[in-house]
């Protein structure tokens, strides 16, 4: 297929995964806002959001103060930051209306719908009321979404392009949001004499949707070793790390054919290390120190595909 | 009736007295639908369109929006007897064009028999480097859209042919598909020959003009890109015929061939249908400044290393100067009289039509021979004085840019407009395709100008689209359509059984 098809289809699905992520880390954030704070507890929880999705330097820049309004604002409709939902539902659409040929109908007409009920959804000010509902309809969309190519989608180049930029962005958003919460959770819980904050966790949890996998596979109070645990190593936990490289391995050895490609090499030493890894391992440098690797890695790997397979260089 | 229906021969109502044979039918059906009804149709169909994306772009507009072109509910039906009329003089007209460009071309015999003059060869459109180049079957305009009007009964006109890179197929497709959708019942009563096997005919020709050798071509489908106002189309196009849609960008050239950027790797590439104009094709050769096109493309097609659609230099055979020989042009190369006629042209850049163009200015339609679009363009009865002052002066400084014709009486067509269904001027562009052969699917894009009283039927201009019923047969009664659809249904039953 075409490199520049192939290359509007992984990012189309990309900017769609970093929506419904941007998405769920809001509504988990706004929900703990809920819960009895003092006011400067509330801005540093808002500020945990700016550093996952990456972008206090241009907060900083347009507001002058943190409170759950502005970042809301900023995250969900602000056109002049790029991670914003209104920035990346508009580049998901644009890429896919590039390629709306190699894409099924119903993947594009849902696209294309998307975009036009988001229309409604930014005329309302979701700083007032309304953001847990909207952030239900992005993450229902983007279900939708990876439904649509599922169910309809030959499987041939196209769609799995289309999978590899999902589960690029998702291991990148899973390792972001981790590390910025346990950076943020675990000086508090020393400071706590230990004693874990149960609601932070939980949220953490809800945000990637773990909290009953959490249940189910632990039956056991949450712990931040656990909790870590679950979303770096366990293969069978659909937004862990390991999980996302069980499933970009396979694409990248099917998209290079006989070709040998430093991208499938990468992917699969990092799946090795997810797939025989312990938690014991990661601990002796700190979990902190591997998402940042990882972090690291994985941005390296988006790079080696861009070169191998979506830059139009011969 | 109207003023305007009384004057004007309606595709309905004829001149106002007894409803046509081919519409009586649906005449009755649309007397029993109320107008809410209808309006409440149209509505749905503008929610389906936005839906599936068929919006188009707008030059100069400065937000660039997405705007539908609006669709009209109420077909323009034209009878098996006229289609047969329409199309076999639409097939002979573009024979001729491709005869035309090859002669033009190679050892231009058309010239030295005084048919056309000799400055044809310095017209703009006129393509130098296409000399001597051979090109496949010796098909230029492998898709020609040829643009007809209808005066009276049986009096219908070319108004303009399209040979460069015309469009508008994709709305002959996507209406019949939502005509089908919001009216099935209709499709039942009425014999509508089917349209939709256009994409298959254009892939088979494209095909079959490869270069000698290529057993099976890698055809592809060169858009200027998502921010041209025809986007959609090239899009659905390279969909429904299943071939990748490439950019200049995806397109490099290398030992005398042309390749695509793919993710396994280059891949040769033998046939492009090319919707991007000639000048932006090849910067190494026409603009250099273009973007859009694929440097050293020109050399290969020269070469014979790829065949494009459109052939380069087809302009010179459309362009408004030539139109006027294009009568002879069919006697000449094919010996045949012509089956459709040219409005009447004065041509400018002559003495005797100049004085009498100027003379008459209120009652002419003034054109640009170069222009398009239907912006550089004079309509007299509709114009201001002062626009007409204005225009004057611009042909007195440039006599031979411009052609003028008689204000045709354009056949109007019920047309669903606020004020209830009222008749509005439409015209009609058929798609004739030429391969091994030259063909046409029954049908085409009806343009309708949805202004009151406006000649000017233009997508960019305020005009919109209606779905063309082209009949398979013209016996068609109430009676007779009744007793079908009982026959219908007992043959469905039977084929349930």
């Amino acid at each position: 297929m075409l490199s520049r098809t192939a290359d509007h289809l992984y990012w189309m699905a990309r900017y769609i995964e970093r929506t419904e992520n941007v998405a769920r880390v809001l509504d988990v954030t706004y929900n703990m806002s809920l819960l009895p704070t003092d006011s400067s507890d509330e801005a540093a929880l808002w500020d945990t959001v700016l550093e996952i999705a990456g972008i206090r330097d241009i907060y900083d820049k347009t507001y002058k103060e943190l409170n759950a309004a502005n970042v809301i604002k900023h995250l969900v409709m602000d056109s002049n930051n790029p991670s914003s939902i209104y920035s990346s539902l508009r580049s998901a659409r644009e890429n896919a209306r590039a390629v709306r040929v190699a894409m099924t109908t119903e993947t594009w007409e849902n696209m294309n719908t998307l975009w036009l009920e988001f229309g409604q959804y930014i005329k309302q000010d979701l700083t007032v009321s309304g953001l847990s509902e909207f952030c239900e309809w992005v993450k229902s969309r983007s279900h939708l979404f990876r439904g649509v190519c599922f169910g309809t989608m030959l499987r041939d180049e196209a769609f799995s392009f289309v999978r590899l930029g999902t589960f690029m962005e998702r291991a990148d958003n899973t390792a972001r949001l981790l590390d910025v919460k346990y950076e943020f959770l675990i000086p508090m819980q020393e400071a706590n004499d230990g004693a874990v904050d149960y609601y932070e966790w939980s949220a953490v949890l809800r945000s990637v949707s773990a909290f009953q996998a959490y249940q189910k596979v632990y039956r056991d109070a949450i712990e931040p070793m656990k909790v870590s645990e679950l979303l770096i190593l366990r293969e069978d936990m659909p937004r862990s790390l390991h999980a996302c490289y069980a499933e970009i391995m396979p694409i990248l050895r099917q998209v290079a054919g006989s070709r040998q490609t430093e991208a499938e090499r990468l992917a699969g030493q990092m799946h090795a290390k997810l797939h025989y890894g312990r938690m014991l391992d990661i601990l002796k440098d700190g979990v902190h120190h591997f998402l940042d690797e990882f972090i690291l890695a994985n941005r390296k790997l988006g790079e080696e595909i861009q070169r191998n397979f979506l830059s139009a260089t011969v | 009736m109207t003023q305007s229906a009384k004057q004007f021969f309606d595709e309905m109502q004829g001149y106002g007295g007894n409803v046509r044979a081919i519409y009586q039918a649906y005449n009755r059906w649309l007397s029993d639908v109320p107008t809410q009804q209808l309006a409440a149709k149209r509505a749905e169909a503008e929610v389906l369109f936005r839906r599936v994306g068929i919006t188009f772009n707008v030059y100069g507009e400065e937000d660039g929006a997405e705007r539908l072109i609006p669709f009209d509910v109420i077909p323009r039906m034209i009878s098996a007897s006229e289609w047969a009329h329409l199309s076999k003089g639409a097939v002979q007209r573009v024979r001729a064009l491709n005869m035309f460009l090859h002669d033009i071309y190679h050892d231009q015999e058309i010239i030295k028999a005084g048919i056309v003059p000799h400055s044809i060869l310095t017209n703009a459109q006129y393509r130098p480097e296409m000399v001597g180049v051979t090109v496949p079957n010796q098909v230029y305009a492998h898709v020609a859209g040829i643009d007809l009007v209808r005066t009276s009964e049986s009096q219908f006109y070319v108004l303009e042919d399209n040979l460069r890179t015309p469009s508008g197929v994709s709305y002959m497709l996507e209406d019949r598909k939502m005509m089908m959708r919001l009216f099935p019942d209709l499709f039942k009563k009425y014999p509508i020959a089917p349209v939709e096997h256009y994409p298959h005919v254009l892939l088979n020709n494209l095909r079959s003009v490869a270069q000698t050798g290529v057993t099976d071509p890698t055809v592809v489908l060169l858009s200027p890109g998502a921010y041209n106002s025809a986007y959609f189309e090239h899009a659905f196009l390279a969909q429904q015929m299943g071939i990748e849609l490439v950019e200049g960008q995806d397109l490099f050239v290398r030992n005398n061939a042309v390749y695509m950027r793919t993710t396994q790797g280059p891949q040769r590439v033998d046939v492009i249908y090319r919707r991007i104009d000639d000048d932006f094709l090849d910067p190494l050769v026409f603009k250099p400044d273009s973007l859009l096109g694929v440097p050293g493309l020109l050399s290969v097609y020269r070469n014979g290393g790829v065949t494009l659609a459109n052939a380069v230099g087809t302009g010179v055979a459309d362009d408004k100067a030539t139109y006027v020989y294009v009568p002879e042009m069919i006697k000449f190369y094919l010996g045949e009289s012509p089956i459709l006629q040219n409005v009447p042209t004065y041509q400018l850049s002559k003495e005797d039509d100049l004085a009498y163009v100027l003379d008459h200015l209120p009652e002419l339609v003034v054109k640009e021979v170069q222009g398009s679009g239907g912006y550089g363009m004079l309509v007299g009865p509709a114009a201001s004085k002062q626009e007409i002052e204005e225009f004057r002066l611009r042909i007195v400084s440039k006599p031979a840019n411009y052609i003028a014709q008689p204000t045709l009486a354009l056949s109007t067509c019920p047309t669903l407009v606020e004020q209830g269904i009222a008749p509005r001027h439409v015209d009609l562009r058929p798609f004739v395709l030429s391969g091994k052969t030259v063909s046409l699917v029954p049908g085409g894009l009806s343009r309708v100008a949805l202004k009151e009283g406006s000649l000017v039927v233009n997508s960019s201009q305020g005009g919109g689209t209606k779905d063309t019923w082209v009949l398979e047969r013209d016996d068609i009664s109430v009676e007779t359509s009744q007793s079908q659809m009982a026959a219908q249904q007992v043959n469905q039953e039977a084929v349930i059984c």
